[in-house]
């Protein structure tokens, strides 16, 4: 049953006049894997930033239009950003460990939502680091630097950092691309098994990696949205000559 | 809203306060000193002020010019001292030694930056005065006397901004100039010298900044006399020794005019702080 | 025609004179060291840390020299820190740059740069004078506050702006609001050159004559109040070795300043780099 969980209704973005994302209108179910691609400056990124209002950080950011989540205008008067935040996990495209151990970089989430207890943070830290299957590899140098891990770690990291906070939904943006394959591969297969727990939206410049994962993919060109649907129907037929030509590779 | 959001108003007001009590404070200072200094500039003539030769202050005659030729001249000793001996150091430092002994010499240096003025002036009257009198001639308390104890102080700012800047030189600049078949020192001269040079000058213009404002330890060696020195043996009196010695006594417009003392003073740091953005800014391709 | 140096000649020549000039410097600065250390420290007792000075100094001890230094440089450190940090902080994460923050960056840059025996006019005309405070600790320790005040605020920005952007946006879209933010993630990675910037102000304080003479007076009585007039050890050994009082106690004091300082930085440095370690 496809529940719509997230809704852009003629969503404009602006940084002072500069229209970045122009009049989207898209809906994303509960529990897809919902894929996003396009080229460079499209405006992939910053719909999801638009999501959990880290664009607020850019002083001359500007809204038109309405985003919701399960039917709550995010940009609403009021909104508890913080907690928005805590329900969108964000994972970036270069992986950023905070300069702590491991531990404290999982566990960094919950104390801001003020987590104390020693206990129950090193359960939580033990259950996100399984889930990313990272625990096997960390278990008996917790304390040590995080900076120490490889890119691919680091990564898993990232994503086992805003699982502590119990997200609904999961926001990759490039995730993968400056990994190498093997560790690609064992993020993709993460997020297919994260599926039944979590919605989660992904960003790729790798067409092929959308291919592989979403269930359906957006197609953003130029603040737009061209064109979004199933992901076998958009890679094989797609409805614009547009998203043909950047699929094919005519240009990127 | 979280209470923690809310409380983030809050939080914002309070720290705007502090910032703003920090900055009233710089303002207080700045104003403070022009407006005592800068009218008795202006009523004595600030042409007479600065070139005339006469510091009588007792009988209303201010002029800098001995005081401000005097800073020039120690001064500019001190960077004849302290620049090619704090550059070699840098440079011996970083490029021809090991990082153990730059570990080990970086904070040692450093360390001799914190040592106090009067200390330095001190050593300067008991070992480097008598041996000017006694070799070179003149009372010792010298233009030279002076020059050699700043260049001296210096040294460690010098010393450890270059090396900074030294280090911060990308190491493939370096590389790629021994790949090519360079020498070490040429590799130095012509590679990672100029590529470091913002910063070489910034050490410079502190350094020199330094020598400007320092007080205690000339007033214990340059003789403070308030005339135009004509040689290197010669008594000398710098502006900020005019403020130290006079400033006990002074009175009424005597002491107005130390406060204008002070304006020039604040003026010639602006100037080469200006200096110094300005060259830190144009970075070497 | 060009005088052409083999390159090996010619490094040979400057390496060598590299190495005499570095030699001369290192030299120069450990003889002060050692030379002040050699005549101060058979000065030095525990009777000399702990008796006061007899006789304008001629003869007892030093300690209510070490009392008003102490007192001083703490007074000056409990005005000047928590205002030259909150305000860099205030500075840098809570407002964007524009005109007047870069104006304030320059200004904190020039009076950073006054010399010392100008804060100490300004001092003794506002502090002593003008608000009646008299020659006092509150003086001395509001004159040397405004001192180490604008490198404070210099040092914090410069070591909070190079605390990567990308940190911050990790810690905000964790959920963390702007004081979290700056408290656990931006704070503990500035906090090195912050408090080599507080040190910095430690050291000067410490080793500052011009500025306290004027302000703080020279008293040698153990400082019982705020308002007390009180000496410090700069300028005990200033007034010792100028007037020629007692030369012994003047290297012995020298030596305890230096030797205090030495001190200072070495715990620093240390404390950093075991912070560095857990922090990196």
């Amino acid at each position: 049953m496809d529940k719509t969980v997230i809704r852009a209704k003629d969503f404009s973005h602006f940084f002072g006049a500069v229209p970045v994302l122009k009049n989207i209108n898209m809906e994303i179910f509960q529990n897809e894997i919902f894929g996003i691609i396009g080229p460079a400056g499209s405006g992939k990124s910053t719909f999801l930033r638009a999501l959990n209002r880290l664009n607020d950080l850019i002083p001359s950011s500007r809204t038109e239009g309405t985003l919701e989540i399960r039917g709550q205008d995010v940009y609403a008067p009021g909104i508890s950003v913080v907690e928005l935040r805590r329900r969108l996990g964000m994972v970036f495209a270069t992986p950023v460990p905070l300069p702590r151990s491991i531990f404290e970089n999982i566990a960094f989430g919950a104390r801001l939502a003020g987590e104390k207890s020693r206990g129950r943070l090193a359960e939580l830290v033990a259950d996100c680091l399984k889930k990313t299957a990272l625990w096997e590899e960390v278990m008996d140098r917790l304390e040590t630097s995080a900076l120490k891990l490889s890119g691919g770690q680091q990564q898993r990291l990232c994503l086992a950092r805003i699982l502590a906070l119990k997200p609904e939904f999961i926001m990759l943006d490039e995730p993968t691309s400056g990994l190498d394959p093997i560790s690609t591969m064992k993020i993709e297969e993460t997020l297919r098994k994260f599926r039944a727990e979590y919605t989660i939206i992904l960003v790729t410049n790798n067409t092929k990696q959308a291919a592989r994962v979403a269930d359906r993919t957006a197609f953003f060109l130029n603040g737009e949205l061209i064109e979004v649907d199933r992901t076998d129907k958009i890679f094989s037929a797609p409805s614009d000559s547009r998203t043909n030509d950047y699929i094919s590779g005519k240009f990127g | 809203m979280t209470r923690l959001e809310r409380n983030e108003r809050l939080i914002r007001l309070a720290l705007l306060l502090v910032a703003f009590s920090a900055v009233s404070i710089l303002v207080v200072i700045t104003i403070f000193i022009f407006g005592e200094g800068t009218p008795v500039m202006f009523k004595y003539g600030l042409k007479k002020f600065l070139l005339s030769l006469d510091w009588f202050p007792l009988e209303k005659s201010y002029g800098l010019l001995p005081m401000i030729i005097g800073s020039l001249f120690v001064t500019a000793g001190a960077l004849v001292i302290g620049v090619p001996l704090g550059l070699a150091c840098a440079i011996v430092l970083t490029e021809f030694s090991s990082k153990g002994l730059r570990r080990i010499l970086k904070p040692v240096i450093e360390l001799l930056a914190g040592i106090p003025s009067v200390v330095y002036g001190f050593i300067g009257v008991v070992i480097l005065v008598p041996f000017i009198r006694d070799n070179l001639g003149g009372p010792g308390l010298s233009v030279l006397a002076a020059s050699v104890i700043l260049g001296i102080m210096i040294l460690p700012t010098i010393i450890s901004i270059s090396i900074d800047s030294l280090e911060a030189v990308p190491r493939s600049y370096r590389e790629g100039s021994i790949a090519l078949g360079a020498t070490r020192w040429q590799t130095t001269r012509m590679v990672m010298f100029p590529a470091a040079k913002s910063g070489i000058i910034a050490s410079i213009i502190l350094g020199m900044g330094r020598a400007i404002g320092e007080t205690m330890a000339v007033i214990m060696i340059a003789g403070n006399a308030a005339t135009i020195p004509r040689s290197l043996l010669d008594p000398v009196r710098t502006l900020t020794s005019n403020i130290a010695l006079e400033m006990g006594y002074a009175a009424g417009e005597h002491r107005e005019a130390l406060f204008a003392t002070g304006v020039i003073l604040f003026i010639i740091i602006m100037v080469l702080n200006t200096i110094a953005n300005l060259t830190s800014k144009r970075r070497a391709p | 025609m060009r005088l052409h140096i083999d390159p090996k000649i010619e490094q040979r020549f400057f390496r060598a004179l590299l190495w005499l000039l570095t030699g001369v410097t290192v030299f120069i600065l450990f003889f002060i060291i050692f030379y002040v250390l050699k005549r101060g420290l058979p000065a030095v007792s525990l009777q000399f840390l702990t008796k006061n000075p007899v006789e304008m100094g001629k003869a007892g001890g030093i300690f209510s020299t070490i009392v008003g230094t102490v007192a001083l440089t703490l007074l000056a450190i409990l005005i000047a820190a928590p205002l030259g940090v909150g305000s860099a902080i205030y500075l840098t994460e809570y407002t964007r740059e524009n005109w007047a923050t870069r104006v304030i960056r320059f200004g904190s840059e020039c009076l950073a740069g006054i010399p010392s025996i100008i804060f100490g006019l300004f001092g003794f005309i506002l502090f002593v004078t003008k608000l009646g405070l008299g020659w006092s600790l509150l003086s001395g320790g509001l004159t040397l506050a405004f001192m180490i005040l604008p490198t404070i605020i210099r040092t914090s920005e410069e070591a909070i702006l190079s605390v990567p952007y990308s940190y911050r946006e990790v810690s905000f879209s964790l959920g963390g609001t702007k004081w979290q933010t700056v408290t656990r993630v931006v704070l503990p990675s500035a906090l090195p050159g912050i408090a080599t910037g507080v040190i910095l102000g430690v050291g000067r304080s410490i080793g500052e004559t011009a500025a306290v003479i004027f302000t703080a007076g020279s008293s040698l009585h153990i400082p019982n109040s705020l308002f007390s007039s009180s000496r410090t050890m700069s300028v005990h050994f200033y007034i010792l070795a100028r007037e020629g009082i007692s030369m012994s106690n003047a290297y012995g004091t020298a030596a305890v300043l230096i030797i205090a300082i030495l001190a200072i930085n070495v715990v620093a440095y240390t404390l950093m780099n075991r912070f560095m370690r857990k922090y990196c």
